[in-house]
């Protein structure tokens, strides 16, 4: 066993991370307008419909839009959540990977 | 994230179960830990219709319980109290790793992954001040911001925080400033992404000389000094100032990739170059130093010389190889270079240019069903973005190009042992002054 030595730590400087509230949610989803959010990568699209396909069979109380969003996930896309704020009560994206 | 916190509207995340780790780490660090995720089995590339209706049916792979019922509760149940408080986190870093004994302290090193998994040089404050010795920089400046991917936080790093990296990779001062360049693009080396990323990183001007880097037979191997450590260095500093690089947190690449040890750092041989030098094609003099960085390096295509008879073919054949989302830059041997020229009467390399890019044509059809293609490239294209929204009007027979003219590249590079030479799959990133780091 040597002797002890001092070393410098290599990690970068973390930002301050705040944290941010969660929207409440809904009492139910019976009558509201779920968005399902397309993020257009590896066949999103075919397993979204898939899940519509279970909301109309087991909740058709629930009405949903499939909405691709506008162009390639890394982009911010503020003109669909403005219009799913506007039109919509929830949302389900997906599929992160 | 975006839409729950900035617009207010309940959401659910849909991922896969591969992404756990690090899709709850990067909520917590955008500070909404408690954003409700739901998991499927990987993968759903390339499922049927039949099987994602199964995903859906089924149960998530993490929690056991109904995806669906996870669904319908991440959207209604109450949030509990830790959901909508507001906290601040602090989470500075340590100047001084605890003081311990050299062995113990590599094993520290290891355990943390803040090394490349190879011996490292320890940063002790006496190496750590000679390595400052080499730029007249301060060594708080702060020298730049990085992040493994777009959806995390970027963090921050000083001259310091550079020099510990470098010394950790063996670099010597008088590279510093090479380093620091690399550390100022804020282009990391270390990307999360599942596609298994390296970075290139290509030096030009008086530096290469005035360090002893090779640009000449074996300069893309582990033959020279500072092609070997300042390559390091750029992959030890990304990993590190950036927040780390953990397989399954903060690295998702599925199968890695061997040329992140060094990040293929070179010199180009402009002296043996009939064009012009690369930094010079981008804003620079041939007198100033800079370095140039690139990212992907994970498709490659290789060749000896351009035989008379079929070298257009044997060209296209090897672009038609690689993926189209990935633009080519070719590393030309000087024998190589001189042929093109002799050749096809390239004497600009903006005129082998335009022919690579006239050359690299494939069907529509096939170009629109590449994954990577539909991804990232066709998302923009019915968005309006050009090229691609005019491509995508093309007949499926229709050839179109591959590739962006202004993403191809090229580089001399290779002592004339023979005129190998190869295509790699990156993206030019940016060209930044080593001067300005001295």
């Amino acid at each position: 066993m040597g002797d002890k030595i001092t070393v410098l730590n290599p990690v970068g400087f973390a930002p301050k991370v705040t944290r941010k509230e969660l929207a409440p949610r809904l009492s139910t989803l019976e009558g509201k307008t779920v968005y399902l959010v397309d993020c257009r990568f590896d066949d999103s699209d075919v397993f979204l419909k898939q899940m519509q396909a279970w909301l109309a069979e087991h909740l058709p109380g629930v009405k949903t839009i499939f909405k691709p969003i506008s162009s390639v996930y890394l982009n911010d896309d503020p003109a669909t959540w403005e219009e799913i704020k506007a039109r919509g009560h929830a949302a389900i994206v997906g599929v992160g990977h | 994230m975006t839409i729950e916190s900035k617009y207010g509207v309940p959401t659910v995340a849909l991922h896969t179960d591969k992404f756990d780790r690090v899709v709850r780490s990067v909520a917590a660090v955008n500070g909404m830990a408690g954003l409700r995720q739901v998991f499927v089995p990987q993968p759903v590339m390339g499922k049927s219709a039949r099987e994602l209706r199964a995903y859906v049916d089924g149960t998530d792979p993490l929690t056991g319980r109904p995806v669906m019922q996870e669904v319908v509760e991440g959207l209604t149940k109450p949030l509990d109290g830790d959901d909508v408080a507001s906290v601040e986190y602090d989470r500075s870093t340590p100047r001084l790793v605890e003081p311990d004994s050299a062995e113990k302290l590599e094993s520290l090193f290891l355990e943390n992954c803040w090394t490349d998994m190879l011996p490292i040089v320890l940063p002790t404050e006496e190496r750590v001040a000679a390595m400052l010795a080499g730029t007249r920089r301060k060594p708080d400046e702060v020298v730049g911001r990085m992040r493994p991917t777009h959806f995390r936080e970027a963090w921050e790093y000083t001259v310091e925080k550079v020099a510990v990296n470098a010394v950790m990779a063996g670099a010597r001062p008088e590279y510093f400033p090479v380093i620091l360049a690399l550390a100022a693009t804020g282009v990391s080396a270390r990307g999360s992404t599942t596609s298994s990323m390296a970075a290139m990183a290509v030096v030009n001007g008086p530096v290469r000389h005035e360090i002893g880097m090779n640009a000449s037979t074996g300069a893309l191997g582990p033959y020279n000094h500072p092609n070997a450590t300042i390559g390091r260095a750029y992959g030890l500093l990304s990993q590190n100032c950036q927040g780390g690089s953990v397989p399954g947190l903060t690295y998702m690449g599925s199968q890695g990739n061997n040329y992140a040890y060094n990040s293929v750092t070179f010199a180009e041989n402009e002296e043996r170059s009939p064009w012009e030098p690369f930094h010079v094609q981008h804003g620079f003099q041939p007198g100033d130093s800079a370095v140039s960085v690139f990212i992907g390096c994970r498709s490659t295509a290789f060749t000896l010389g351009l035989r008379e008879k079929h070298w257009r073919e044997h060209v296209r054949n090897m672009l038609l190889g690689m993926d189209p989302h990935i633009p080519p830059t070719l590393l030309l041997d000087p024998i190589t270079a001189r042929q093109f020229i002799d050749r096809g009467g390239f004497v600009k390399k903006d005129a082998l240019i335009d022919w690579l890019y006239d050359a690299a044509r494939m069907p529509a059809g096939e170009y629109w069903d590449y994954q990577l293609v539909q991804n990232y490239l066709y998302p923009r294209a019915t968005f309006g973005e050009e090229p691609w929204a005019t491509k995508l009007k093309a007949a499926a027979d229709e050839l179109i190009p591959m590739f962006r003219r202004e993403d191809i590249h090229v580089v001399v590079v290779g002592g004339e042992t023979n005129g190998y030479w190869r295509i790699m799959g990156c993206t030019y990133q940016k060209t930044v002054t080593v001067d300005a780091w001295r």
